[in-house]
């Protein structure tokens, strides 16, 4: 009894650590999707900021200038994505592309100027704290590696993920920032003849996208693990991306969906630990597989923001 | 009972011009509007009518002239600047949110906040209520607009431009889109509103409507400025004839009816929406030759489902269509123009009817391209093809005469006879017209009415399906009405009473 207690901690944690990079990145989509601008880059983004983060972290030894930093690196690339999105109306989805491609390759290049030819970087010297430690240690009120600290006493960057799903959701419907952002992913030209600088909004909600895409990335390389290395992110992006489509555009679905895939890594890790007889590389594969799955079921019911993706030009009226 | 107060000129537009490149789409236009005054814009469509009022809306600038707001001279750089000056517009396709409430919509862009920018919708909801009490616009501040009716709808846009203190009301096209019903209540609407000190520009090309609500009339033509008139003092005809440059006849002349054998017959239709809910709902209906049957109806009731499944488009969940006696329902779309002969004019031209970066020829072929001689052993003829397109343009008059020209480059009317040559020029056993002249100006609709019964004279039938209650009215030879996917009344065209209909329509009983 004790022992499936400590599995399902087990399980749980694991899920929290590996939803925790997804939520981030997938707020980042949700902001800006709803303001009408696809940005499938978010994995370059996620990509860059892991690199950023780990390598600010590595030469500081702060773990939370890293974090930062890794945010503002995917601003950065959040900012090319809206001077060719909403700027000169280019196709979203290619940029995106593009996004993708840059955000990697850069992240691949600095990291063999840095480290020696290396695509991966030396491991920093301190991670992000786990903020309740001094709740689970040996002899504190509860147990070490018992079923509380499997599941409570995680990097802080677990707690701030479900924080700012939160103030994400708050901004997004209970204030005029937010109800802007949302009116300009459903019509920007009511928008427009009301005033609303629908460029500023989108720019605004890119870059916004951009820096939480980081920290997610961030929450890969400085968190869950301690380095940054070229198959790091493989897909989390994607999977963030997936997540946001799932939660129908909605900060507490997109973080629901997040769980559901943390879930499938946390079992993954759970039945590979375990030693089931399947082989790992095909365990990996869960979390691509739910994915691929969750959104053929889904698709169809879901309604994206009306203007998504749709190119707003105020000077062809 | 005018409220007007000619001592306060609230809105001059001195000598405006406005070009796009070399095109002159406003030459120097007039217009002055008086406090309390309900001043309506009237031109056919491209003649400059809404070019004019967005230059007083901030959305373009005039190239020339002077606007004079309240007797100051101006400059509206953009719609900002125009709210700031009291000016409001409603647009004739709504700037709404779908997923948002009244209030929402509303506020946008001037929200009510406590602090740190936090919307305060309470307070919002009070002031959107007090707002739609005091001109009589009723509405509840907390319906999401996706909802709520298009007369509600556009009461929203009515009162987000009072929500910003606008003194002067920009209406394009207000009616096109309300149910007789409805347009008599923003007629009330706009007497509340002159009665309360507010400016009116009202941009319409429908004549009564100018006849029935408008102090003054600007007639715009071309570009060009023709007169301002005191509507009092002149008939509907003088209106039009100054609007066309020319006599116009607004009676279709007809024949006495031969009414044929029946043709086409539904029974207890059933189609589905892409919702999956049955729009049209037990439909039953018959259609003979010689005879033009008109649909009256609100936009939504089944209407595009009706068309949709006739024409092969959409699956038929339940019922029969037959023709001639012999069960056609659930045919593919190739079969119903080629094999069954019925052919469409699309309720949207430019989705549906034509291809739009397709030259004139090319349109005109697309249902009879595989053919001799259009097509030989899986290859187009070029030649017979434009010299079939030259005859076509001659004999409907598809203006200019180059078959070369892309559909997208036509004026909206001369989309539509391209539509009409290709589908008349088939003589088809029966010809669905649905909505054949939306958006299309008078002399434009003339021409399109023309052709309907020149088929019924022919002794075919004619299926029309408009949300113009007086073309309806005009036009056909039986009138039913449809009403949530049923046929709720049945009346001859002759000797009709309109508000009989209009009751039909909104779902009451005559």
């Amino acid at each position: 009894m004790e022992a499936i207690i400590k599995d399902m901690g087990f399980i749980i944690g694991t899920t929290l650590m590996y939803s925790t990079p997804l939520m981030f990145t997938s707020l980042g989509g949700v902001i800006t999707e709803r303001s009408g601008v696809v940005n499938i880059g978010l994995e370059g983004m996620m990509f860059f900021g892991a690199f950023v983060g780990a390598t600010v972290a590595y030469y500081s030894q702060s773990p939370w200038l890293g974090f930062v930093c890794a945010g503002l690196g995917g601003a950065l690339l959040g900012l090319i994505h809206a001077i060719a999105c909403v700027s000169f109306a280019a196709e979203q989805i290619v940029s995106g592309i593009a996004i993708n491609f840059l955000g990697s390759g850069f992240a691949l290049f600095l990291s063999r100027l840095f480290f020696d030819g290396a695509t991966q970087t030396l491991t920093i010297p301190k991670k992000i704290p786990l903020p309740f430690s001094f709740l689970f240690g040996e002899g504190k009120l509860f147990q070490s590696a018992g079923f509380m600290d499997l599941v409570f006493n995680r990097f802080a960057t677990v707690y701030l993920a479900f924080f700012l799903v939160a103030v994400v959701w708050f901004v997004l419907y209970k204030t005029k920032i937010g109800m802007r952002v949302q009116a300009v992913g459903e019509h920007p030209e009511a928008a427009d003849t009301l005033g609303i600088n629908v460029y500023r909004i989108r720019y605004g909600a890119v870059m916004t996208s951009g820096f939480f895409a980081g920290l997610g990335g961030a929450a890969m390389s400085i968190a869950v693990v301690s380095r940054f290395s070229n198959t790091l992110i493989s897909g989390h992006g994607f999977i963030a991306l997936a997540a946001m489509i799932f939660g129908k555009w909605k900060p507490q679905g997109a973080m629901l969906a997040c769980l559901l895939f943390g879930g499938a890594k946390g079992v993954e890790i759970y039945l590979g630990a375990k030693g089931f007889p399947v082989p790992s590389s095909l365990l990996a594969m869960l979390p691509y597989i739910l994915t691929i799955i969750v959104l053929v079921g889904v698709v169809g019911k879901t309604t994206p923001p009306a203007a998504i993706g749709r190119i707003f030009d105020k000077s062809g009226k | 009972m005018t409220a007007i107060d000619f001592s306060q000129k609230i809105v001059e537009m001195i000598d405006v011009v406005k070009k796009f490149g070399d095109f002159v789409a406003n030459d120097r236009i007039n217009l002055t509007v008086h406090k309390g005054e309900v001043h309506s814009l009237l031109g056919e469509n491209g003649a400059g009518k809404t070019t004019l009022v967005n230059c007083l809306y901030g959305l373009y600038r005039p190239t020339q002239g002077r606007i004079r707001i309240k007797g100051q001279e101006v400059e509206i750089s953009d719609p900002n600047a125009a709210i700031q000056l009291g000016i409001g517009m409603v647009h004739q396709h709504f700037m709404l949110v779908d997923t948002f409430t009244v209030t929402q919509n509303i506020i946008l862009g001037r929200e009510t906040t406590k602090m740190m920018g936090v919307l305060d919708i309470a307070r919002a909801e009070k002031k959107v209520a007090e707002i739609s009490e005091r001109y009589g616009l009723a509405i509840n501040p907390r319906d999401k607009i996706q909802d709520i009716s298009v007369g509600s709808q556009q009461r929203v846009e009515i009162l987000k431009a009072l929500y910003r203190g606008a003194e002067i009301l920009i209406l394009d096209e207000p009616t096109a889109v309300l149910t007789p019903q409805e347009i008599q209540e923003l007629v009330m609407i706009i007497r509340n509103l002159t009665q309360e000190g507010k400016s009116i520009i009202i941009i319409t090309h429908k004549l009564h409507e100018i006849k029935q609500v408008a102090d003054y009339c600007t007639i715009i033509r071309r570009g060009k400025f023709i007169d301002t008139v005191e509507v009092d003092k002149v008939t509907e005809q003088e209106l039009a004839s100054m609007m066309v440059g020319r006599e116009v006849s607004f009676a279709v002349e007809k024949k006495a009816q031969q009414k044929g054998e029946q043709i086409l017959a539904i029974q207890d239709l059933v189609v589905k929406d892409n919702r999956g809910i049955a729009a049209v709902n037990g439909l039953n209906l018959t259609l003979h030759k010689g005879e033009i049957l008109g649909i009256a109806g609100v936009d939504g009731n089944g209407q595009s489902e009706l068309v949709e499944a006739l024409t092969g488009l959409r699956k038929v969940a339940g019922g029969s269509i037959t023709l001639r006696g012999k069960e056609i329902t659930g045919s593919k779309p190739k079969e119903v123009i080629n094999r069954w002969n019925i052919r469409t004019i699309p309720e949207d031209r430019q989705k549906r009817g034509l291809v739009m970066e397709f030259d004139v020829a090319e349109n005109l072929i697309l249902e009879t391209y595989h053919d001799t001689p259009f097509s030989v052993r899986g290859m187009l003829n070029r030649d017979k093809i434009y010299a079939y397109a030259d005859h076509c343009t001659q004999v409907y008059d598809i203006r200019p005469t180059n078959p070369y020209l892309t559909a997208k480059s036509l004026s909206g009317g001369n989309q539509q006879k391209v539509i009409i040559a290709r589908e008349v020029s088939n003589d088809p056993e029966v010809l669905i017209a649905s909505q054949p002249t939306r958006g299309l100006d008078v002399g434009a609709i003339e021409y399109v009415h023309t052709a309907l019964v020149n088929q019924r004279d022919r002794g075919k039938a004619v299926l029309l399906i408009s949300f113009e209650l007086d073309e309806v009215m005009n036009v056909s030879d039986r009138i039913a009405v449809i009403f949530e996917g049923k046929i709720v009344g049945i009346v001859d065209a002759i000797g009709v009473d309109e508000n009989e209909i209009g009751l039909m329509m909104a779902g009451g009983t005559p």
